[in-house]
């Protein structure tokens, strides 16, 4: 199928304006989509009128698989099964540790077994509602229709379910949802599900059809020119033990890389996850969508030290019977207990009589920040706002309340050393996900050739706002139910064609690259020497007052500023101590900040372009008259792809306007 | 408060290694092992000087990266908690803390902190799975699973992989990481078609690469996800069962 045969008719769309200085429109992409089918039967259409590779020419493809989370590893999986050969590579030292492991929550799927009236149409609805119409409807077509043999797998392959006592799988419900279609093991769903796939990949690997290159981190992706069309022909990767640089040569090259939200430091994210993949297919012309689109937990627990290595998620269950408030007089320092009712502000009360401390995830996150942000905050870095039991106490006694949340009581003693019972907890906003990620047309491709992009990495199916437990869905179907007919898909028009050589001018060139970034990082000798922490710290702080929960002109402005003038800091001071060809941890911790300070510039220039507030990219300057979020489906309905510009601060917005066919655009109303 | 921690530094794995001896004097009982260490090595880098290697990523205690010997102890004096969840109040100021890599001949330390836990990779290669592609799953409905069974099988399921049990061990065997895998697999209903052929393959690949088990039980006494002490039984009696049976399943 070519792009022209597919064309879909775009009435009237044009680019609008942009306000920020240095962004000009792009060109209108092609999603690659059916044409002339209903949105909800694309995905079957699709698979039908895709091209296959036969059993037997298989083995004659090498696809390069990054990562070994829930998508990558899937998309590994699958792939050594089909017989195609694989190589798979991560940072990590097992293939087990990637961040999907992490996820508690659950895995949705509308198998609509029960009688509460779930439908794949129902899923596809909360998904495309819930992302604030900002996502591809067909694309949350194939997201609930694959739901249903992502849990028979998930079960088949080892995923100890939770079990009704008739021996049936068991749901649960979840935000923002009328039905109870999340399956679940436990609190620790993700685990299961890494662990799962994990072991399809450990007997791929094992039947020696997937190739594992542990401790490999990737530095570059090798893209050449192929009659006039841009197109990936392997990786370069530096061994973290050895800081050996080596080129990877294959057919296609799949990234499953993860989220970013890292980028603001202080994140729910585990350590080691990072960007770079993601902004190595950018530098190399694959196309950032949405970089702005990123959610905030409400109830994190805040930072309170500086050296605090990251937040944790506490549940937000306590909002059942805690009360948030903030002291109305700016730099109140005093004792919590001491502070009279009349000096306190229970601001969501205040401000959504309805909901009070209930209201939604974004609601409550946007609230608390702009409390903050007002100086109201609390603790020892006016960071966050109580989490008030004391009434609770009082009306249902401390054992209940010990019943209810002693879990999640001890752990904020644990960490932070006081006692709920007594004094309010603190909590404050956190980052948690990011929505935004690499551009990928309906086959799940860049917009390089043979780059494809899969899970966090990817934007697709959240638009502006993820819906829970629909993130370990998207990279299972991904990874297991659409990269195994894509990539064949791709491959078939490149039968017989022998891969890019490994010692090709091209793949040396980007070696060369690899080794250029890594020798100019190595080599600044500054007057004013600091780690790659002391810049991150910073540029963290800088995207959570200015590219945060709630976002302004004349904020996002300042931190775009602040941004350019911390990057030539970094590229001037920063200092790393040992050797590269060694293994580096430091190092290894600049890279990922290097790229950290040219995504952060990219996340406000988005922030600032995208002229509407939609789900979780809430501009102070579009508002309902009631406060709330307020869409502009007449000139934004469509998703930004972003592209570097010719010169420096200079970027190209690209843009797929966006259809909704079965689910109509209507606003977004949790009251 | 105050701490004399003693570091590990070794630069390879054919090099010797030492303890470096540090003074820190504003540590907070809330830090975290690893939060410590990364307080020391803040202050390492500022100076240009090279940190001490360790191994961490989630911080959460779910993804089983981090994982050294804190006094002697592997992930630290806590029960049951990996090194990210051991905090500073289980030592009084003014102590000696010992920070080295887990210790055992089938951990090569790498650098500093940090081993290599590819042998337990390598056992779950040999059959850690069920062998079934994608797309060929029957319904998981009418597989039906007790509550009961499928929470004891998720039980030995939460293993983390940290491979502290294997550290713990005097013998240095790794069947409660095994036990675990076997026990859990045999549970589920599609697990069970191969559940000989696994434990053949498993087993005999552990017991090339680890020491063999004599019940000490320090295995399930650091084990961060509490995986039960009967799942090291699991190891023989599955091995025993695949050899009178002599089938796959």
């Amino acid at each position: 199928m070519t792009n022209t045969e597919l064309k879909r008719e775009h009435p009237k769309f044009s680019h609008p304006q942009s306000i920020v200085p240095g962004v000009s429109a792009g060109n209108i992409l092609e999603s690659n989509e059916p044409h002339g089918v209903p949105m909800k039967d694309m995905w079957s259409h699709q698979k039908d009128h895709m091209q296959l590779v036969s059993p037997l020419n298989r083995r004659k493809f090498e696809v390069l698989v990054v990562g070994t989370g829930l998508s990558a590893g899937s998309a590994a999986a699958a792939l050594g099964e089909l017989g195609y050969k694989v190589k798979v590579f991560t940072y990590h030292d097992s293939p087990r540790r990637a961040h999907s492991i992490a996820a508690q929550g659950g895995v949705n799927a509308s198998r609509a077994k029960k009688v509460d009236n779930d439908s794949a149409y129902r899923h596809t609805k909360d998904t495309v509602k819930g992302g604030d119409y900002r996502c591809r409807e067909s694309d949350c077509w194939r997201l609930a229709n694959e739901s249903v043999r992502v849990i028979d797998h998930m079960n088949a392959i080892g995923a100890p379910f939770a079990r009704e006592y008739g021996g049936t799988l068991a749901t649960r419900s979840f935000g923002g949802v009328q039905v109870s279609r999340t399956y679940y093991t436990r609190g620790q769903t993700g685990q299961q599900l890494q662990l799962s796939t994990t072991s399809a990949l450990y007997r791929q690997i094992g039947l020696g059809n997937v190739e594992l290159f542990a401790h490999n981190d990737l530095q570059d992706i090798i893209v050449y020119n192929d009659n006039g069309k841009k197109r990936a022909g392997g990786i370069v990767t530096r061994n973290l033990i050895t800081g050996e640089l080596k080129a990877f040569t294959g057919h296609a090259v799949v990234l499953g890389t993860g989220g970013y939200g890292n980028v603001y430091h202080m994140s729910t994210l585990a350590k080691n996850s990072n960007a770079s993949a993601m902004m190595r297919a950018y530098d190399s012309g694959a196309y950032l969508a949405s970089p702005a689109f990123v959610q905030f937990h409400p109830t994190g627990l805040p930072v309170n030290s500086d050296w605090q290595s990251k937040t944790i998620l506490m549940s937000e269950s306590l909002r059942n019977d805690g009360r948030i408030w903030s002291p109305k007089k700016e730099g109140d320092d005093r004792d919590p207990n001491t502070i009279p009712e009349e000096e306190r502000d229970y601001f969501l009360e205040r401000r959504y009589p309805a909901f009070g401390n209930l209201v939604p995830r974004d609601v409550a996150s946007r609230a608390i920040s702009q409390q903050i942000n007002a100086g109201l905050g609390v603790g020892p870095l006016h960071n966050s706002v109580y989490l008030d039991f004391r009434d609770a106490i009082e009306r249902l006694g401390k054992d209940k309340i010990r019943e209810r949340y002693s879990n999640l009581i001890e752990m904020y003693e644990e960490a932070i050393g006081e006692s709920a019972y007594e004094t309010p907890m603190r909590i404050a906003p956190t980052c948690h996900f990011t929505m935004g990620g690499l551009w990928t047309d309906f086959n799940e491709m860049t917009s390089i050739d043979g780059l494809f992009a899969a899970g966090e990495c990817s934007w697709t199916y959240h638009g502006a706002n993820r819906l829970g437990a629909n993130s370990l869905l998207s990279a299972s179907v991904d990874g297991w139910f659409t990269l195994p007919f894509t990539i064949p898909n791709y491959l078939a028009d490149h039968l017989n064609e022998e891969k890019l050589a490994e010692d090709s001018p091209e793949a040396q060139a980007t070696l060369a690259q690899s080794q250029e970034r890594i020798d100019r990082l190595m080599g600044v000798r500054g007057e004013n020497p600091h780690g790659p922490s002391y810049y991150h710290r910073q540029l963290g702080d800088i995207l959570y007052h200015g590219c945060g929960v709630s976002r302004n002109v004349e904020d996002l402005k300042e931190a775009i500023t602040k941004i350019r003038e911390l990057r030539e800091d970094f590229w001037a001071n920063v200092r790393i101590p040992g050797e590269a060809n060694d293994m580096n941890q430091v190092l290894e911790y600049g890279l990922r900040v290097a790229d950290y300070l040219d995504l952060g510039e990219l996340m406000c220039v988005d922030a600032l372009d995208r002229d509407e507030s939609c789900g979780a990219h809430f501009r102070e300057d579009h508002l309902t008259e009631d406060g709330e979020a307020e869409r502009d489906d007449e000139n934004w309905c469509f998703v930004s792809a972003w592209e570097p510009g010719a010169n420096k601060n200079e970027f190209i917005r690209h843009a797929e306007p966006l259809y909704f066919d079965s689910i109509p655009l209507m606003t977004r109303n949790y009251k | 408060m105050k701490l004399t921690l003693e570091i590990w530094r070794q630069a390879g794995p054919t090099q010797e290694g030492h303890f470096e001896t540090v003074q820190v004097d504003d540590a907070s009982e809330q830090m975290s092992i690893l939060e410590l260490l990364d307080h020391v090595n803040e202050g390492y880098i500022e100076r240009g000087e090279e940190p001490f290697a360790f191994a961490s990523d989630c911080r959460e205690g779910i993804c089983g990266t981090c994982g050294l010997t804190v006094n002697g102890r592997p992930h630290g004096p806590g029960q049951n908690t990996p090194a990210c969840q051991q905090r500073l109040f289980n030592f009084t100021d003014g102590q000696t803390i010992k920070l080295e890599p887990f210790r055992s001949a089938a951990y090569p330390v790498i650098k500093d902190m940090i081993v290599d836990r590819a042998a337990l990779d390598h056992v779950m290669e040999q059959g850690g799975y069920v062998s079934m592609d994608a797309g060929t799953a029957p319904d998981a409905d009418t597989l039906h699973v007790n509550h009961e069974t499928s929470e004891y099988s998720l039980d030995h399921a939460a293993c983390i992989g940290c491979g502290a049990c294997v550290a713990a061990c005097p013998n240095g065997a790794a069947h409660l990481f095994t036990g675990a895998k076997l026990v859990h697999l045999s549970l589920m209903p599609l697990g069970k078609e191969e559940r000989g052929r696994r434990a053949r393959n498993m087993v005999d690949d552990l017991e090339a690469n680890f020491g063999h088990c004599s019940l000490y039980g320090e295995c399930a006494d650091v084990c961060p996800a509490g995986v039960p002490l009967t799942a090291v039984s699991a190891v023989t009696r599955e091995r025993a069962r695949a050899a009178f049976r002599g089938k796959d399943d």
